[in-house]
């Protein structure tokens, strides 16, 4: 358990200074149930916001913050609103709040937080960060709004939580000028996220945090100001492991993987079968391939059936020291996940089962391929429809067409199960597929 | 306002080598291996020698400057003043000498930050805005995961779960805090309330139809005012039709419920990416600590880690001992709501004799 008795309480998460430095003139309210998320040993909000609302600058936004906060538990219902609030050239990356819980008078019950805006700005890929940088970007949100800023929201922001609308347009002046900007809110491309991938990651197959400003800052026009039929979100993990969650909560997302053999260090497998047994291997290494690719020979040495790897990461996760990705990296896109409404999920589809992220006119190709993919969903999907459920609507051969990519069999579990179909043009599809094949055979 | 406005710079997403710890720059592509000494302790060896140790640290996700001075001054003090965050609000603190971790660590404990979440463990939760910012919120977020966090506290700063162990929340059904292994998520269970005085001023009400998964939604006169109607029979409360249509009011104090889903996976390891899927329904909001919902969760974690194999995630446990067993051994209820009659449903029934005894 965390330590009860701070050495230094001054330094510590659960400090409050007492009530004779508060420097905010709005008396606390009265907040029994937050009060009970101050004890236990995990880091709490609520003295985090207790602290913040003693503060001089804005302290009373908060006091009225948590009583609101307060009434919310007490009724167990919200009471923000959204609104219309931007900065000047752009349509989104705030998120307008203001408050709806009105007394008996018609007036704002707690008026010193009714406007609580959020900005949303985007991080630099992998969340970097210098301690300069971090205390530097908290000054500059001191001045301007509540000072409560969340590491990292769900979509990869970093949510600066709380402040009115003129000081909206101030505080973004301020770290625009310091090289950050707005992320995406509304309809639009929204803000990437990329794992740490090549910083420090083994595994990674890719130049992640390239991936992920070529795309992202190619769209920031249909960032900036929202004219899509709905989000659209770019991810980009460096392996398989995907520790971004891109399948799922992309529409478009770059994966690195490789195509040549899995690399074996023999002596290493050798010491890892000493260090933990034949047993342990065989239970959590060997038998755990999905495709039963992997075989312990009788001097434990390895063999891998590299035609049969599906790439799926395990026997490497396990063995960090003997197996490692191939030589020949590129990336696999998917495209098309997305969380429930309005159909249910669906997870994004392969449509480049590999591609080589090298040279320029690679990443040219991507570039491109995430421009008609934009353009597409742009001119085609509903309303409020995501690029997943467009193509759920359409038919994946209708979506590759529009963007003009070739069917390819790792892009479906299996083919059709229903004759439900028309063939008129087998023999002129057949002969296609047999061209690209003489093609690629050169 | 007589200024001429500035001008937005639009730079979009920063370059990251600007903030980034040296040695992560310069072995950029090249790291060979690495390995975790301790729960909460990374340890990445590059092909060049050099070695860097991560110190993973649980935070409350909202910052004030208090918390980052207390962290930066820490950060300053014992490592070399570069910090990065993971997706799930673990602030990670890297040092490229051994004899560095052991002191970060006791000051980062000392401020009273546990350090955890690395490998099979129960890292931070993934979470929403909740009643702190959200406007259409059944339920809070930071609060549920406080409490929850409270109670697993032990399982973050220890590596004792089969496999890692990614728990989600969410304070509305759209689910913004994604598939988890175990994932806390609101469940309506009434049809929207309607104040159709209002409805005709605030709502674009083409639009409002159109969001309806079960085309429940039709336009109506109601006391004289063009309006919505909700044909309740066939509404499954799922609240999309709430953000563009306030008056339509989903999140009721007693009928917004919360519900536990398990298995879901984003990982490609072993199997294939999976969707969480529903085992508890029904269970109170119940603020400030949400007791009932903490229970579930702590009881289905105690069976998968009693149960499940070294390096399976719940839903790999699940597929591999069943879902009867599932529920034997959690002793939840298995109902008629357990059973999908969503689209696609028919490939989720068993049309085998595949059945465990």
């Amino acid at each position: 358990m965390a330590e009860n008795k701070p050495k230094d309480p001054k330094r510590h998460a659960t400090y409050l200074p007492p009530l004779e430095e508060k420097e905010s003139s709005k008396p606390f309210h009265s907040t029994p149930m937050l009060d009970q998320l101050e004890s236990g040993p995990w880091p709490s909000f609520v003295t985090g916001l207790k602290r913040l609302a003693m503060r001089k600058e804005h302290g009373d936004m908060v006091v009225d913050l948590l009583g609101q906060l307060e009434h919310s538990y007490n009724t167990r219902l919200g009471y923000w609103k959204g609104g219309t609030v931007s900065v000047f050239g752009y349509g989104g990356g705030i998120i307008p709040r203001f408050t709806e819980l009105m007394g008996a008078d018609g007036k704002p019950m707690f008026p010193e937080s009714r406007e609580f805006h959020t900005l949303r700005v985007q991080p630099a890929p992998g969340n970097h960060y210098t301690t300069d940088m971090l205390r530097q970007l908290s000054n500059s949100w001191n001045k301007y709004g509540s000072g409560l800023i969340a590491f990292h929201g769900q979509t990869g922001n970093i949510m600066f939580i709380g402040t009115t609308t003129d000081n909206t347009q101030h505080f973004f002046d301020e770290i625009n000028e310091y090289g950050w900007d707005l992320g995406g809110a509304g309809p639009c491309v929204r803000t990437g996220m990329s794992c740490i991938g090549s910083a420090r990651c083994e595994q990674s197959c890719a130049n992640e945090p390239k991936i992920h400003r070529v795309l992202v800052n190619n769209f920031l026009d249909d960032m900036h100001r929202p004219a899509l039929p709905y989000k659209f979100k770019f991810k980009v993990s460096g392996c398989p492991n995907d520790c971004m969650n891109s399948i799922h909560r992309s529409d478009f997302a770059v994966i690195g993987t490789w195509r040549d053999d899995m690399k074996v260090d023999q002596n290493e497998v050798k010491s890892f079968v000493k260090a933990k047994g034949r047993k342990y291997v065989v239970d959590n290494v060997i038998s755990r391939c999905p495709t039963n690719a992997l075989s312990l020979n009788d001097d434990d040495s390895l063999d891998v059936d590299n035609r049969n790897c599906v790439r799926c990461m395990h026997c490497i996760n396990v063995m960090t020291k003997a197996l490692k990705p191939g030589d020949d990296k590129g990336v696999t896109v998917l495209i098309g996940g997305k969380r429930t409404l309005k159909i249910g999920d669906t997870m994004g589809t392969v449509i480049v089962p590999f591609m080589k992220l090298e040279s320029d006119e690679d990443y040219d190709q991507l570039r491109e391929m995430a421009e008609n993919t934009i353009d597409f969903f742009a001119e085609n999907a509903l309303e409020h429809e995501r690029t997943g459920e467009m193509i759920e609507r359409i038919g994946l051969v209708n979506f590759l067409e529009g963007i003009g990519i070739e069917v390819d069999p790792n892009m479906i579990n299996h083919p059709r199960e229903s004759s439900y179909v028309r063939m008129d043009d087998w023999d002129v599809e057949a002969e296609k597929w047999k061209q690209r094949k003489a093609e690629a055979a050169g | 306002m007589a200024d001429t406005p500035r001008h937005p710079i639009e730079s979009g997403a920063p370059d990251a080598f600007q903030y980034m710890h040296p040695v992560f720059i310069k072995n950029f592509g090249n790291w060979a291996y690495h390995d975790r000494p301790r729960p909460g302790v990374l340890h990445h060896v590059a092909k060049s020698g050099d070695e860097v140790w991560t110190v993973r640290v649980g935070t409350q996700r909202q910052l004030g400057p208090y918390e980052i001075n207390l962290l930066c001054d820490i950060i300053d003090k014992y490592a070399d003043g570069y910090v990065r965050f993971t997706i799930r609000s673990n602030m990670e603190i890297m040092v490229t000498e051994e004899s560095k971790v052991e002191p970060l660590i006791k000051a980062i404990e000392e401020a009273g930050y546990p350090i955890g979440g690395t490998g099979p463990s129960v890292t931070m939760i993934s979470h929403t805005q909740g009643w702190l910012h959200c406007d259409i919120p059944g339920t809070d977020a930071s609060g549920v995961v406080k409490a929850l966090m409270d109670e697993l506290y032990e399982e973050f700063t220890n590596e004792r779960m089969p496999n890692r162990v990614h728990i989600t929340t969410s304070c509305c059904q759209i689910n913004c805090g994604g598939q988890g292994d175990v994932a806390i998520n609101v469940q309506h269970t009434k049809p929207p309330k309607i104040n159709h005085d209002l409805v005709a001023n605030v709502c674009e009400r083409p639009s409002v139809v159109a969001r309806c998964p079960v085309a429940a939604i039709r336009p109506a006169m109601v006391n004289g005012k063009p309006s919505l109607e909700v044909d309740e029979k066939k509404c499954i409360c799922c609240g999309a039709c709430f953000p563009p249509c306030p008056p339509m009011q989903i999140n009721d104090a007693e009928f917004t419920k919360l519900s536990v889903w398990v298995g879901g996976k984003h990982s490609n390891a072993r199997s294939k990416p999976m969707f969480h899927k529903l085992v508890a329904a029904g269970i109170p909001n119940n603020p400030p600590r949400w007791p009932e919902a903490a229970e579930i969760v702590k009881k289905i974690l105690r069976v998968y880690q009693e149960d499940a194999k070294d390096w399976e995630r719940v839903g790999d446990w699940v597929e591999r001992i069943g879902w009867p067993r599932f529920f034997e051994l959690t002793e939840l209820p298995f109902t008629k709501y357990h059973i999908d009659d969503w689209r696609g449903s028919r490939r989720t029934l068993n049309a085998s004799t595949h059945i465990r005894f």
